[in-house]
């Protein structure tokens, strides 16, 4: 299986200092930036609290969530205490969740800069994009990679249905696998689905919020780390 | 120069972050001052000729070559609300970084070396217009058609008012957005020989309140 897309980590052109160069100000290899999105409730925090509960002992992680109406995600990640209150920034999106993470990037990008000016360097950023519909992505100026959240409770049938999410996103995770029996969702047919919709992209079905169920994803990231510390500053 | 940059920094899909801020709109539909077609156009009226003014002054006298770091303290004379001061900085920080990779110069360097957390956002833009090679009357457009594009914009999304409606709102401000430009512009000429307090002063006291209000808001779509 293959993990990366050949364009993984985009063309360095320097758009000032948190840009996509992959570079910081200080000439070390800045932080490896994942996106997190898809559809509203299908587990973006879950997965977001998760992964730093899992790494946050062998990495400098932090978060930068986009809200849209409140700053509910941000206040849900301070009450677990899944990092330090520091770690996590929410960004104010204007109702249209995805202009901030595709069209116009500037106010994840400051996040992104002021986590960094406040805290020095960091292995790991997380960015989670509001809830938003099928046609969502992230830009390359944000992040270098990014996953894609849906559940199984969304209807088995989104895979097939495609869309830019499903079936250009580095990782898709299908999430909520232990409500398939409840929601009666065929987790066959939604991994044969996104096989057909990805080629050789992975997909991981897994549960996120039950025991172990991060790992998947987990082990993603830290391939993905591992990829970016060896490549090219 | 090509007068066509203009159009570019105009647009308002130009990537400096002002789609997540309605100018005011979102504090005056949930205070229903702003709720139809007619009541839109009267609240972009009133903004263009006060925030708007002050914003098309600063930002030609910028564009004029005007020392900005004066302009700052000019802008935050004029703006007495704290909460604006910080979304004006703010927006002055994202539009900085997307007019050096639009029209790099040292000038917009040295603006943000000498203001790391952003400089107000017409001082920007006027400094942006300066390296893009336009005129002080093109940057006095650029921030008086912004000052009323973004409230339009904003109460499209809040009032799911017709589009078709809305645009001709902007269109039928025309020539109050000429007499604007053109005023701000000629003020601006005037800072050389009477100083910053040559530019437009004219003051919007209700926005200013509804902007703190807002800032204060658990629940709200757009940061200002
Ligand atoms: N059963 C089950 N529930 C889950 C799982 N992961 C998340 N949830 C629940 O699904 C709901 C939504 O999860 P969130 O993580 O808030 O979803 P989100 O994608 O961040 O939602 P928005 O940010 O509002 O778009 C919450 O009630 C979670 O507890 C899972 O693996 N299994
Ligand atoms: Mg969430």
């Amino acid at each position: 299986m293959h993990l990366h897309h050949d364009d993984a980590f985009p063309d360095s052109h320097v758009h000032g200092p948190a840009g996509s160069a992959g570079e910081g100000p200080d000439g070390r290899r800045r932080a490896l930036r994942i996106g997190l999105g898809g559809p509203v409730g299908s587990g973006k925090t879950a997965t977001v609290a998760a992964l730093c509960r899992t790494l946050r002992a062998e990495l400098s992680i932090a978060v930068v969530t986009n809200d849209i109406y409140t700053r509910e995600d941000a206040e849900f990640l301070l009450r677990q205490a899944v990092l330090p209150a520091d770690r996590i920034t929410a960004v104010q999106t204007g109702a249209c969740p995805h202009t901030a993470i595709r069209d116009d990037i500037s106010a994840n990008l400051e996040a992104v800069e002021d986590l960094q000016d406040h805290l020095g360097p960091l292995d790991l950023i997380l960015i989670e994009s509001g809830g938003d519909n099928l046609t969502a992505t992230f830009s390359k100026g944000l992040v270098d990679a990014q996953i894609f959240v849906i559940d199984v409770a969304g209807g088995d049938d989104i895979p097939r249905k495609g869309g830019p999410g499903v079936t250009t996103s580095d990782l898709l995770v299908i999430n909520k696998t232990d409500l398939a029996p409840h929601v009666g969702a065929d987790l066959e047919a939604m991994a044969r689905d996104a096989k057909a919709q990805r080629g050789d992209l992975p997909t991981v079905l897994t549960a996120v919020k039950t025991a172990g169920g991060i790992t998947p994803v987990a082990d993603w990231i830290r391939e993905r780390l591992a990829a970016w510390t060896a490549g090219p500053a | 120069m090509h007068r066509a940059a203009l159009l570019v920094l105009a647009d308002g899909r130009f990537p400096a972050g002002g789609h997540a801020h309605s100018g005011g709109a979102e504090a005056a539909v949930t205070a229903r001052r702003v709720r139809d077609v007619a009541s839109l156009r009267e609240f972009c009226r009133g903004r263009l000729h006060t925030a708007g003014l002050v914003a098309a002054g600063l930002a030609a006298a910028a564009a004029a070559g005007y020392d900005p770091l004066l302009l700052e303290e000019a802008a935050d004379a004029r703006t007495p609300s704290p909460a604006l001061r910080q979304a004006g900085r703010r927006l002055g920080r994202q539009l900085l970084r997307a007019a050096r990779a639009a029209w790099p110069s040292p000038e917009l360097d040295a603006l943000a070396a000498a203001r790391p957390r952003g400089a107000h956002q017409p001082v920007v833009l006027g400094l942006a217009a300066r390296s893009a090679g336009l005129t002080p009357l093109d940057a006095a457009y650029a921030a008086a058609y912004e000052s009323v594009s973004g409230p339009v914009t904003a109460t499209v999304r809040l009032l799911r008012l017709d589009p078709f409606d809305a645009t001709a709102v902007l269109a039928r401000l025309a020539a109050d957005l000429d007499h604007v430009a053109a005023g701000a512009a000629e003020a601006a000429q005037r800072v050389p020989a009477d100083g910053v307090a040559a530019l437009p002063a004219a003051s919007a006291p209700l926005l200013d309140i509804t902007a703190e209000q807002h800032v204060m808001r658990p629940a709200r779509l757009f940061a200002s």
